[in-house]
Formats: structure tokens, sequence, C-alpha cells
């Protein structure tokens, strides 16, 4: 594998391995408050509707859209799930929002559902079964848009799924063998860097994915082509270096 | 219709997410570029400003958040 495979298998690894432990640590809560049956039903139900999914849109974007509209619809998606990050990861580095902790999303979730009404439907939990549906199925399509975006500008789609499935198969183990949230993980240095990149790929192909409205329908061409992606990064860290030490003097009484 | 309530929320969730100032401004910052494109400036020259009004539009989002 070259360099940038590397590259490409990382990035994917990385994005996707932030948001399987988001989606373990739900499962984790439901599933030892209210059953295991529910919450892993709701589980494979949400796997099963992800498949169908990715099928339909990978279907419905390789074969009805024009490679410049794909880029603006996953370039803009991208870019607000990795600006909704960086924003996360300024804040809370600026000492503005407290730091995410998954021991205390797992106590937030068991206390939840300890207190939700017990309704059952073919012997299956509702409440334990949506929640679980909901987190499983809203982390993967993340995943989903994660490694469609990587591995179409890379060119390597196999590589950017091998990536996330690496991820996806390490959290599961972990999971199995803990049976407890995966608190240890540096999540919110992971969500920086995986913001940074989320953010500099999306800027890079919604801007490129503008020229659909050109009359050629052409994708725009950023100054030095691949490149300007390692520029967009620089940027990106730059800026938000910044706004961490700058934003805590607009409200000190917070950061103090 | 609870159901149709239900697939919005999920999407707004999904798409919006608990912050819509970020969405808003990658919205207004792309629509801008999408103005300067079709006033006629060099594909190269539009995709720079893209750049600079994203990074613009996301410092403004974020001091906005911050200041309230």
């Amino acid at each position: 594998m070259t360099g940038a495979t590397w590259g490409l298998v990382a990035s994917t690894f990385a994005a996707s391995f932030v948001e399987f432990v988001e989606a373990l640590t739900i499962v984790l809560a439901m599933g030892v408050t209210r059953g295991w049956r529910s919450a892993l039903t709701g589980t494979v139900a949400a796997l099963v509707a992800l498949t169908a999914f990715t099928a339909a849109a990978g279907y419905a974007l390789s074969s009805w859209l024009p490679e410049s509209l794909l880029q603006l619809v996953v370039g803009t998606l991208l870019l607000i799930f990795g600006l909704q990050w960086l924003r996360k990861a300024v804040l809370r580095s600026s000492g503005l929002k407290a730091m995410h902790d998954e021991e205390e999303e797992f106590a937030s979730q068991t206390a939840a559902a300890r207190q939700a009404a017990r309704r059952s439907r073919f012997g299956v939990d509702t409440f334990a079964f949506v929640v679980a549906f909901k987190g499983v199925f809203l982390e993967g399509v993340e995943v989903v848009f994660v490694v469609i975006t990587f591995g179409l500008s890379a060119g390597n789609m196999p590589a950017a799924v091998g990536g996330a499935a690496s991820a996806g198969v390490l959290v599961l183990l972990a999971g199995l063998i803990l049976h407890r949230p995966l608190a240890a993980i540096p999540e919110n240095a992971l969500k920086y860097g995986v913001g940074l990149l989320l953010a500099s790929f999306g800027a890079y192909w919604a801007v490129e994915g503008l020229g659909v409205f050109t009359e050629s329908g052409e994708s725009l061409e950023w100054p030095g082509g691949d490149w300007a992606i390692l520029a967009l990064l620089a940027c990106w860290l730059l800026i938000s270096r910044v706004l961490i030490g700058f934003l805590p003097r607009l409200k000190p009484e917070v950061a103090r | 219709m609870r159901f149709l309530k239900g697939f919005g929320r999920f999407w707004y969730d999904f798409i919006v997410g608990d912050d819509w100032k970020i969405a808003a401004a990658v919205v207004a910052a792309l629509a801008l570029t999408l103005g300067v494109v079709l006033a006629g400036l060099p594909a190269t020259g539009a995709a720079l400003a893209g750049g600079v009004l994203l990074l613009l539009f996301f410092v403004v989002s974020v001091v906005i958040d911050v200041r309230r």
C-alpha cells in the first residue's frame, strides 16, 4: 500500500471509530438497563436499514447525479458535520464547554432508560429498540458519508471501506470484551482531528461542486488541484487555534 | 403524522445537529460563493473566495455562539 492509501485508511478509520464508539455507548446503555434482546434487535434492524440506505444512496449517487452535484451534496454534508465537530472541539479546548465523557453519556442514557415507561411489542421493549435503532442508524449514516467522500476523492473505495470496517470490528470487539463504554479513548482529540479533515475535504468538494450551476456544469478547479486540501487543512487548523486562544476573552467569567 | 414528524426530526438532527448556526453559515457562504461564480469570476478565484468565506462564516457563527 502507498502512503496515500495508508492515509486514506487512517482517516476513515479515525472518523468511523469515533462514530462507532458513540453508537456502542448507546447500545450498551440500552442493553444494561432495558435488556439485551431489545437493544440488539434495534441494532440489527438499524444495520439492515443502513445497508438498504447505503445501497439506495450509492445507486442514486452513482447513476443519477452528475459528478459536480454529487460533490456539492456530499461536500456540504461533510462540511456541516466537520464544522459541528470543530466547533465543539474549539469550545472544549478553550474551556467554554465541558469535555465529552463517554462515562457521563452512558450515565445519562441509562438514567433516561430507567425512567422511561415499559411498553412491549412482539416481546421487544419499544424504548430500547427505538433508541438503539436511532443511535446506530444516525452514527452509521455519518460513517457512510465519510466513506463515500474519502473513497471517491482518493479513487480507492475498498481502502476507505476497509478503514471503516476495521474500526467497526475493533469497537465491537472492545465492547464485547469490556461490556462498558470506551471511556479511555481520547475522543475529544480524535474529534478535533477528524473535524479538521472533514471540514477540509467538505470545503474542497462543496466549492468544486458549485460548478454544477455554471453553463458547462463542470466542477470548479481549486488552484493547485488536490494540494488545496492540505492548504484548507492548514487554514482550518490555524483558525481553530486562534479561536481557542481568543474565545475565552469574549466570555472570561466562564473560562476561569 | 407522528411518523412524518419523527422522520423530519431525525433528518433535522442528522443534518443540522445541535447548532443551526453552523449549517446556516455553510449555506450562506456557499450561496455567496455561487454569486461570485455566476458573476463571472474565474473558477480558481471563485474557489479561493469560497474557502475564505467558509472560514469567515465559521468564525462569525462560533463568536455569536459564545457571546450569547
